[in-house]
């Protein structure tokens, strides 16, 4: 009867028990708190010396994180809960309501249930050390019980109150302080605890000291896994005898009816339940109890004023009875904590039947839950199609994002290097760095370029498990068990070192932000930028929107062969991570969003809480996570959408669940609670381990302090009705069994906590040897699916997806991969080969322009107009050679890609779908597109010629390269400018009177410089350029006969005959060897010809030669030479000078231009010229 | 003339010349590295001298020595031995000249031909005058003092550390060792985008190559190989790694620098986090293996 009334309604056998049970309905909710606070308190004489446990009431998620000092308050709870106990069992005689009533009146300390009044296991700061004297503190806390809160005296005496206000189940042990405290907004203090004003204060206090000293508090403190070493130290297990337990029947009714609440899901929280039944089975001592107290009335069942545990016996019996009923559950948990079930000597003793199937699960189970190695940073990779100059508004925003990406990383360097230092401090070290970054984000589109590298690097850094900074599970347990128990002692230290840190804080513990995620909350915390939340929360709904409605291949349960069994693999791998990168991704977007509402302050009440209601209220959500999760339920994509919900509405702050919106998410989120029975496994329904998930994950969220602790009871009556209308097909994603062990345990590490209980009873009893190692394989980080094209609509589309309905998934998703991938390339070729053909004309095409409007060549933005204009309409091109493109391509990257197997006619329908997907996609683009590209690309290389007109338009004419022979052992570029250079310096001097460069020398260095100019291998434009210049100085050099020669000491100067030869190597060089400009016009600027006037006796023939030759080489024009020399007589020069240089002038004017006789003229007007210069 | 007194280093810079040839390594390199070493030095001093002669009564006094110099005789190599001197307090005895921030600026002249400039010509003074002197400093023909000219022409050629010619070289070096390590990528077939192909796809910053395929040196991954012809001094390695190698591994992951001329042993300590030196091309590189089927 019991049983029945907990399942749910319509059920029964007869139509007249329903209607009794029925009328009975509004009850439950009452009972079920009460059994479970029940069973609770019974079990505390044997827990305490328990390994992190969990608080006794399940449903009563008062507080916990949030108050380890929190008051014994037993008193007042205990008062409130007698009535509603009274009520919850009237009429139903059930054997344990004496029990509770008599607890309900006894003084604390009169009972003999007092005095093991349990140590309310939830509240862990009065749960000592594990290494403290049970005993004594069995006596000091009799009255610490339940926290009551103002929620229960608003309501109506008749209701059980005490089982919403005693600490959640989450509880952490004492010993890991900076647990509690992880959040930087003080989650968890309980609605209302007005009367914990002052301790409050006080863990505030302490709070920020301990967040002053470690930033981290994804890091438990390191001596969270004290309990086990120091319990295995002294406590020795006491037997369990299954001859020994006391009412044996009543023990089996009470299992009965707990397990039924378990599997009818009226319990918040599965895993918490199983801990806690685990918790008995592993139970080590019993709390000394007086024998009078005891006196068990053997076979007497109503003797409810005993104790339901009366002896170790009890407790593992019972634990065993609630095993057997959960055994389904059990053999789905992962390998390991299989192994330590069915070698545990007690259910052995206790139920051999279990341990069989047990040992058989193990046997048989492939659920190898594997630790991930976490991952180094890796940067987010530079993409120009994103992050080029083209995607920014200006220059400016440009290189203010180029030098903000560097500081980025430059910060999350330092994080890394640092954060695990003591007394490091983020704030501190990173903040005004961070901020002054930001300061710089000006402009609104660079903001979106920021966000979007932070989101991808979160991404990147975060989603894999290793990343979370989660090792699954206590993996080096394996090695302890491994090594045996003697070398305990010391890898125990180890173990704290290495796996306690990591290990989830209980199991149900508060969110908190591991591993790397605690870089990315602390840079938005000090970042504190308006700006940057917003675009943050826009660019987080928006990825969370585009991978929630993921079109993620289902699986065809059926699917012919053994390929399907690969395609498998990637699937679930693909959800994984897709299911990953949501929770991610929604736990940041509930951080930023419900930021500004959270505080260290507890929630308020009364009139206030109605008055920020009502603000609240007409806030609009930051995404429209009812209507996702709405839509999840109906396309049965629950699998999907709710957990990353439950990351979103764990972050909420108190008044979130109080808002009308959220409230019906939360009814929502119970509904589907409750339908998640795991027995029921028909046609069509949710796959097992989904299922798990999602009452994994749910029960968690329960337990999140900032749920009211009475939302989860409260809904109760309403349940029944839960019904959702599924409209999508009837393959959804739930259906699917994409979830694993290996996903459950990632997504949930806390249920990793059985197993560590497990393994600490294993350690802790005997010298045990043995066991397996476990492979470590790291996991690779796979790319998320790319989003489906969106197919048009039409006939023909509807043809396609009626052609894939019966195909394997993996042929959808490769030609929908192929036409994705062919559309894009498409794209890119057409860019490579129409658009930058007309880049080349554009380029030509302004090259007349600047010849024919000379070097200015007119208003860039103009010039870009004309070429436009003409150059546009090429781009209808691009839509046929697109076309002509993805027939040409598709095709074959189908058939590469299908078996060979595949029909023929299948073949060619993927192809011909491939095709018109591509073409489609492609040509989208295209005619949308192709006209600002050409746009964009000339106005590139418009920019780019003019640029290049300007100061180098030696880098725009043909190069010619080494010729083909050639070694490239050519004098080095460097060496001849250094060389050069030196040359030139001895002659400008200052100079030691014996310095001096041989003709040889001279003559070897001009052949060097030939060598170099012909093989251009190392040559580079500016060193060419220095080159040139350099030669014509040492042109204007040795015509005025001012380099230093070596010899005898008469002889300092360069005969005419050798200065004559380097002059033509010079010339010959120009003409030949030169690619570049050379600046020849410097022969005749002032200075180098001023450097004539410092020569006595004055020689002008080289100058006149060197000139004739220039022109006779065609390397300057007459005027050109006749402009320059017109200029000098600008100059101011001494009046000789002048005279002379006139002279020069008529001379090159009038000499006439032949070929031959040229020199000997030269030499011919020498003797005049030397006369007159004598004569001067 | 006088000879300087510090002519015995001035030969030895002379000697060993701020280029080399990358292929020929050996007897040269010890003292090539010594040339780079000792020119960072230098630029170093430089810089921490820069502010003190560039007070308005420093490069007044400066401007009136080099006209009473220039007075008496516009031959001499006024200007060449007053930048010598300001140069000589605390540095080695060294006829350099020019100081030079960043290749662009140099008190000596660079100040004289801006006060020439708005003494004798205060009417070409503008905006773009500091352009207009870059560009005379570039090429002294365009100073139309002609004794001005010299001057600072005598100082170009005689610079050794800094100044247009020396950038020059400077820049022929590196563009050489980039060559020659084009040369051995090729040679041993690994794919590359260079900078020019990189630039030209718009990427923000570029290494001297990406490699389209990445490689392990010495068991690690490199992305990206960065040329670097000088030695590797803590100083300028940390400039490099802030404004260059690390940007780089933000954007493209890890990669290689190659210190032509040598690097300081202690500064490849970033091997793990993905900067990784050597002094040579390295020896040891594996490449992605494509199984034959």
């Amino acid at each position: 009867m019991v049983n029945q009334w907990m399942m749910r309604a319509g059920k029964p056998d007869n139509p007249g028990e329903a209607a009794t049970l029925n009328s009975l309905q509004p009850l439950r909710k009452e009972f079920v708190p009460f059994l479970l606070n029940f069973l609770r308190e019974q079990s505390s004489r044997v827990l305490p010396q328990g390994p992190p446990t969990p608080a006794k009431a399940p449903g009563a998620s008062a507080a916990l994180p949030g108050r380890p000092g929190g008051p014994p308050r037993g008193g007042r709870g205990r008062g409130g809960r007698g009535p509603g106990l009274e009520e919850a069992i009237s009429g139903e005689s059930l054997p344990w309501a004496g029990g509770r009533r008599l607890r309900g009146s006894s003084s604390p300390d009169s009972s003999s249930l007092a005095r093991s009044d349990p140590p309310n296991l939830s509240n862990l700061e009065e749960f000592p050390p594990v290494g403290s004297v049970p005993t004594g503190r069995a006596g000091t806390k009799p009255s610490r019980r339940i926290n009551p809160t103002p929620v229960s005296e608003e309501r109506s005496l008749s209701k059980p109150k005490t089982c919403f206000t005693s600490p959640p189940i989450s509880c952490v042990p004492s010993s890991q302080p900076s647990v509690l405290d992880t959040s930087p907004w003080g989650l968890g203090l309980p609605p209302g605890c007005r009367s914990l004003q002052e301790e409050r204060e006080m863990l505030r206090k302490e709070r920020s000291k301990q967040l002053q000293r470690s930033p981290t508090p994804a890091c438990p403190t390191p001596d969270s896994g004290s309990p086990l070493p120091s319990r295995t130290g002294r406590l020795t297990a006491e037997p369990a005898d299954p001859a020994r337990v006391s009412f044996r029947q009543r023990l089996e009714l009470v299992a009965h009816v707990y397990s039924s609440c378990i599997a009818e899901n009226l319990v918040p929280n599965l895993f918490l339940e199983l801990f806690f039944v685990l918790q008995l089975l592993t139970a080590r001592q019993m709390v000394a109890v007086k024998d009078s107290d005891v006196e068990p009335n053997q076979g007497v069942l109503d003797s409810l004023e005993s104790p339901l545990f009366q002896s170790i016996h009890d407790c593992v019996f019972f634990a065993v009875q609630v095993l057997e009923h959960q055994f389904q559950v059990l053999s789905y948990l992962d390998k390991g904590t299989l192994k330590l079930l069915a070698e545990n000597e007690r259910l052995l003793c206790f139920s051999p039947a279990l341990q069989g199937r047990l040992r058989a699960a193990y046997e048989g189970s492939i659920a190898k839950v594997s630790l991930a190695m976490p991952p180094s940073a890796q940067a987010v990779s530079f993409q120009p199609e994103t992050d080029n100059r083209a995607n920014f508004s200006s220059d400016r925003a440009f290189h203010t994002f180029k030098k903000q990406r560097d500081v980025f990383y430059e910060v999350l360097r330092e994080w890394e290097d640092r954060h695990e230092e003591p007394g490091w401090d983020f704030e501190k070290g990173l903040g005004s760095k961070i901020r002054t970054m930001m300061g710089q984000l000006s402009v609104a589109c660079s903001h979106s370029h920021f966000v979007r590298l932070f989101q991808k690097q979160l991404l990147q850094m975060c989603q894999s498990p290793g990343g979370t900074g989660g090792m699954v599970l206590g993996e080096a347990l394996d090695v302890l068990s491994m090594l045996g128990a003697d070398k305990l002692g010391r890898l125990r230290r180890l173990q704290e070192r290495l796996v306690a840190p990591q290990s989830s804080g209980g199991p149900c513990p508060p969110p908190t932000f591991p591993g790397c995620q605690g870089f990315f909350r602390d840079f938005i915390l000090s970042a504190s930028s308006f700006q940057f939340n917003q675009h943050l929360m826009d660019s987080l709904s928006l990825k969370i929107r585009e991978l929630n409605g993921l079109a993620l291949p289902q699986h065809e349960a059926s699917d012919e062969d053994g390929e399907s069994d690969v395609d498998w693999q990637g699937e679930r791998k693909q959800f994984a991570v897709v299911l990953l990168s949501l929770r991610l991704l929604a736990k940041f977007l509930g951080f930023v969003a419900f930021l500004p509402y959270r505080g260290p302050e507890p929630p308020p009440t009364g009139e206030l809480q109605d008055s920020i209601l009502a603000l609240r209220s007409q806030v609009p959500p930051v995404l429209d996570v009812r209507t996702l999760l709405l839509q999840g339920l109906q396309a049965r994509r629950a699998v999907l959408t709710v957990p990353w919900l439950v990351e979103f509405l764990s972050l909420a702050d108190h008044i979130v669940p109080l808002l009308d919106y959220y409230r019906s998410i939360f009814t929502l989120l119970l509904h589907l609670h409750r339908s998640l029975v795991l027995s029921q496994e028909s046609e069509g329904e949710m796959c097992f381990l989904n299922k798990l998930l999602l009452l994994a994950v749910l029960g968690w969220l329960f337990q999140i302090p900032t749920v009211p602790e009475d939302l989860f009871f409260q809904e109760d009556g309403q349940l029944d009705a839960f019904e959702v209308d599924i409209v999508a097909s009837e393959h959804g994603l739930d259906s699917v069994p994409v979830v694993d062990q290996q996903l459950l345990y990632t997504c949930c590490p806390y249920i990793g906590e059985l197993r560590k209980l497990l393994a600490s009873w294993v350690s802790g009893s005997s010298g045990r040897s043995g066991g397996f190692v476990r492979k470590i394989t790291p996991t690779t980080t796979t790319s998320l699916g790319s989003q489906l094209p969106q197919t048009s609509q039409g006939l023909q589309a509807q043809l396609a997806q009626a052609f894939f309905h019966n195909q394997p998934p993996s042929l959808r998703r490769t030609v929908e991969f192929v036409a994705e991938r062919i559309g894009s390339n498409c794209v890119k070729h057409i860019k490579a080969t129409l658009v930058a053909d007309l880049v080349r004309q554009a380029e030509s095409l302004l090259q007349e322009q600047l010849v024919m409007q000379g070097q200015e060549g007119g208003d860039p933005a103009q010039l870009l107009e004309i070429l436009c204009s003409q150059l546009c309409p090429h781009g209808a091109q691009a839509l046929a050679q697109g076309r002509e493109f993805c027939h040409r391509k598709s095709p074959g990257a189908v058939r590469a890609l299908l078996p060979e197997e595949t029909p023929a006619a299948v073949l060619s329908s993927a192809e011909n779908i491939a095709v018109g997907l591509a073409t489609e996609k492609a040509c989208a683009w295209l005619s949308a597109n192709i006209t600002a590209l050409i746009r964009r690309e000339v106005k590139a290389a418009v920019s780019r010629t003019l640029r290049a007109q300007g100061p180098e338009p030696a880098a725009r004419g043909e190069r010619r390269g080494c010729s083909r022979a050639c070694e490239h052992h050519a004098p080095l570029p460097s060496h001849l400018i250094s060389e050069i250079k030196d040359v030139l310096s001895l002659a400008v001097g200052p100079r030691d009177p014996e310095e001096g460069v041989s003709p040889e020398r001279l003559e070897q260095l001009l052949g060097q410089l030939g060598q170099t100019l012909r093989c251009r291998q190392f040559l580079c434009p500016p060193a060419e350029q220095h080159l040139a210049k350099c030669s014509v100085e040492l042109a204007s050099l040795l015509v005025a006969d001012q380099i230093p020669i070596l010899g005898p000491p008469a002889q300092h100067r360069l005969e005419r005959g050798q200065a004559r030869r380097l002059l033509h190597m010079l010339l010959s060089l120009w003409k030949d060897d030169f690619q570049g400009p050379v600046p020849l016009q410097l022969l005749l600027s002032p200075r180098n010809v001023g450097l004539l006037a410092d020569t006595r006796p004055r020689e002008w023939d080289l100058l006149l030669f060197l000139l004739r030759e220039l022109v006779e080489k065609g390397l300057m024009r007459q005027i050109e030479i006749e402009a320059c020399l017109g200029s000098l007589h600008k100059a101011q020069w001494p009046g000789d000078f002048s005279e002379e240089l006139a002279t020069l002038f008529n001379l090159f004017l009038a000499e006439p231009h032949l070929p031959e006789p040229q020199l000997r003229a030269c030499e011919l007007v020498q003797p005049t010229r030397g006369t007159v210069l004598a004569q001067s | 003339m006088d000879l300087p007194a510090d002519l015995p280093l001035y030969s030895l810079t002379g000697m060993g010349k701020v280029g080399r040839r990358p292929k020929q390594v050996s007897c040269s390199q010890s003292q090539a590295t010594l040339l780079s070493i000792f020119s960072q030095e230098y630029q170093k001093h430089i810089k921490r001298t820069h502010a003190k002669h560039h007070t308005l009564e420093a490069i007044e006094s400066y401007y009136q020595r080099y006209l009473n110099g220039v007075v008496k005789n516009g031959a001499a190599p006024v200007l060449l031995e007053l930048a010598n001197e300001v140069h000589m307090e605390k540095v080695l005895p060294f006829p350099l000249l020019a100081f030079m921030d960043n290749i662009k600026e140099c008190v000596c002249y660079y100040d004289l031909v801006t006060e020439w400039q708005i003494r004798v010509q205060p009417e070409k003074v503008t905006k773009s005058s500091k352009s207009v002197i870059n560009s005379m400093l570039r090429d002294p023909s365009q100073i139309p003092d002609g004794v001005l000219a010299n001057q600072v022409y005598q100082c170009i050629v005689n610079d050794c550390c800094y100044g247009p010619l020396v950038d020059c070289i400077k820049h022929a070096i590196g563009h050489e060792h980039e060559v020659l390590l084009r040369d051995l990528l090729l040679e041993k077939n690994l794919s590359f985008l260079d900078e020019d192909q990189l630039r030209a796809k718009g990427y923000d910053k570029t290494p001297d190559f990406i490699l389209q395929v990445p490689v392990a040196v010495e068991g690690h991954i490199i992305h990206w190989i960065e040329s670097k012809a000088s030695f590797g001094d803590e100083c300028s390695h940390h400039a490099y790694l802030h404004d260059q190698f690390w940007s780089y591994w933000n954007r493209f992951g890890p990669g290689l620098v190659i210190y032509w001329y040598g690097f300081i042993q202690e500064l490849d300590c970033n091997r793990e986090r993905g900067i990784l030196l050597k002094a040579c091309f390295p020896t040891d590189i594996v490449t992605l293996c494509h199984s034959v089927a």
